[in-house]
């Protein structure tokens, strides 16, 4: 039993590896098509071989070709800028539902979970008249505006502050601390590891997102990167140039794999809890 | 001390930029789409008239519409058990700790780390008739693929393939988690009393994962009704309206032929699902999320 067992074990691990290799299939594509030099594709454009000399040749004419760097720039502003306000709203709110009582505190705290379910993206219509009401249509403030309180984060946070022991502050308190010095120099200090996979799942989640910023902003100079690569993806599709759609979105995918290799354990936690993006 | 009426409205004072903002894009722009649903302004006039229910019974005699509803419903029977059965299947193979089942979980899990655009991009050339990575690799078994993209009666399961590869890894985190939870004890005693690995799964593991399942599919069923970026750049709903879904055609009327009230009142079909989705699902959500963390 136990030898049948062990060759079970081993026909898994097998089939195993060849799912996850069919799986991964687009991502190798990406890369070996985006070294590939112009001259060496061809009918075997497709070929996962990397049988030529690579070159950098796709990443210098995506570079150029397709304003990444202000992509890259408005990008990192959007999600940043969403991050850093979040953090204040969900951890006031956080704190709030974690260790204040006052009347109509479920009701609310029902308010706050409903929206979880209640994604942006099923009220592009309303909220795109909103930000246009607010003047903001085209900038980047509109495209932040709409995510700066989270449901998630401060259910997050409210989860995260519950599982401190109270003598912590009642000490800090008795020091003569007030509530904001607590909040800052105690309970935020031990809350970093749900502010860590908050931070991640928020980062990604609008580093991805594509439909609102498509609707809030109509210049080229104020693009995002995933609606700067839809354009250019289209863009390449007429000239047939493969290897720079390739290099042009592993250059739009590669922050996020860095950051997963850097923070994978941080990243598989936050996401488990999460369930939702951002 | 402070005085009483600080302490009694201080918690408010907390919440409040939350709750500003929660009000100001998820709770009033719900009472607003409901509001501009009944309104409709034609063409050259100056300001918006009432029209009852007009932009309902149009929005059921748009063809379009219908076509948009209906593929929706396919894209869910394609997407969600499929993606939720591999996340299965994936857990369960790769639930043991070492290096390479921890090297083959982070592999699965790429394709949700990506923008759905950036996988939409991709796939512009994997599904590329001819040669596209499908078709050059299939054609080197002596296989014939189809015109992915192109075809009416093909399209829209290619969108389904794309999801099904984008969420399975995702998922799969999930029932990982939910593994971990279950009494290894029970499963001992089945295997002891001869219960072999389809019995203990169907018996055993899968009924004490339903607190997962339920998680997952509420997870599953808002990508289904919130995800349109691949159609967006592969197809945008052709051809002949066949990968057209709900929140495309809603992005459409709005976007492209400014018909609002029509968008508005599909919005509200929209959130009317979802808010059924979701009501049903408070408690599952709130005991999922703990289960998980």
């Amino acid at each position: 039993m136990r030898r049948a067992s062990v060759r079970g074990g081993l026909v898994v691990t097998g089939l195993m590896v060849v799912t996850v290799f069919l799986w991964s299939t687009p991502f190798l594509w990406t890369l070996v098509a985006s070294f590939r030099p112009d001259n060496s594709g061809g009918i075997h454009m497709a070929s996962l071989l990397p049988d030529y000399t690579p070159t950098l040749a796709n990443f210098i004419e995506a570079l150029e070709s397709g304003d990444f760097a202000v992509y890259y720039l408005n990008t990192a502003i959007v999600a940043f800028g969403i991050l850093a306000v979040q953090i204040v709203t969900i951890s006031l709110a956080g704190y709030a539902f974690a260790r204040l009582e006052f009347p109509g505190r479920d009701v609310i705290f029902y308010v706050f979970l409903l929206q979880l379910m209640l994604v942006p993206p099923i009220l592009i219509v309303p909220n795109l008249r909103m930000i246009v009401d607010l003047g903001l249509y085209n900038t980047l403030l509109g495209v932040m505006l709409p995510y700066f309180a989270s449901a998630f984060g401060t259910f997050l946070m409210r989860q995260t502050f519950r599982q401190i022991p109270r003598d912590f502050e009642e000490a800090a308190t008795i020091d003569g601390a007030r509530w904001w010095q607590v909040l800052w120099h105690v309970l935020l200090p031990m809350a970093k590891p749900g502010l860590v996979a908050f931070s991640l799942v928020s980062l990604m989640a609008h580093w991805n997102e594509f439909l609102w910023p498509l609707m809030v902003l109509n210049e080229p100079s104020k693009q995002t990167l995933t609606v700067g690569l839809a354009s250019f993806a289209l863009g390449t599709e007429g000239g047939k140039e493969w290897g720079l759609l390739a290099a042009g979105t592993l250059l739009v995918m590669l922050p996020l794999l860095a950051l997963f290799a850097v923070f994978q354990r941080q990243f598989i936690n936050s996401f488990m809890f999460s369930g939702l993006k951002g | 001390m402070r005085p009483r009426w600080a302490r009694r409205t201080w918690p408010y004072l907390l919440l409040a930029p939350s709750l500003l903002l929660l009000a100001a894009f998820t709770y009033l722009p719900i009472v607003r789409v409901a509001w501009e649903s009944f309104y409709d302004k034609p063409h050259g006039a100056p300001a918006s008239l009432f029209v009852g229910l007009r932009n309902y019974s149009d929005l059921f005699a748009d063809k379009a519409f219908t076509q948009a509803v209906i593929n929706n419903l396919v894209y869910a029977v394609g997407t969600v058990p499929a993606s939720m059965a591999l996340a299965l299947l994936f857990a369960l193979a790769l639930q043991r700790s070492g290096r390479v089942n921890a090297v083959m979980r982070a592999l699965l899990l790429f394709p949700s780390m990506v923008p759905l655009v950036a996988a939409a991009s991709l796939f512009f050339f994997i599904f590329l008739p001819g040669v596209g990575l499908f078709d050059y690799y299939l054609g080197k078994l002596g296989l014939h693929g189809f015109n992915w993209l192109g075809d009416p009666d093909v399209a829209l399961w290619s969108l389904v393939g794309i999801t099904v590869w984008k969420n399975a890894g995702y998922y799969m985190l999930f029932y990982l988690a939910g593994l971990q939870t279950l009494p290894g004890d029970v499963l001992e005693a089945a295997t002891i009393d001869g219960a072999n690995g389809w019995q203990r799964l169907r018996h055993i593991i899968v009924p004490l994962l339903a607190p997962t399942t339920s998680f997952v599919l509420v997870i599953a069923l808002i990508n289904v009704l919130t995800q349109v970026d691949h159609v967006i750049v592969l197809t945008k709903g052709g051809p002949s309206n066949s990968t057209k879904l709900v929140l495309y055609y809603i992005f459409e009327q709005a976007h492209e032929n400014f018909a609002y009230g029509r968008a508005a009142a599909a919005s509200v079909i929209s959130v009317s699902v979802l808010l059924a989705v979701s009501l049903v699902s408070l408690k599952t959500m709130e005991r999922g999320a703990h289960a998980a963390g």
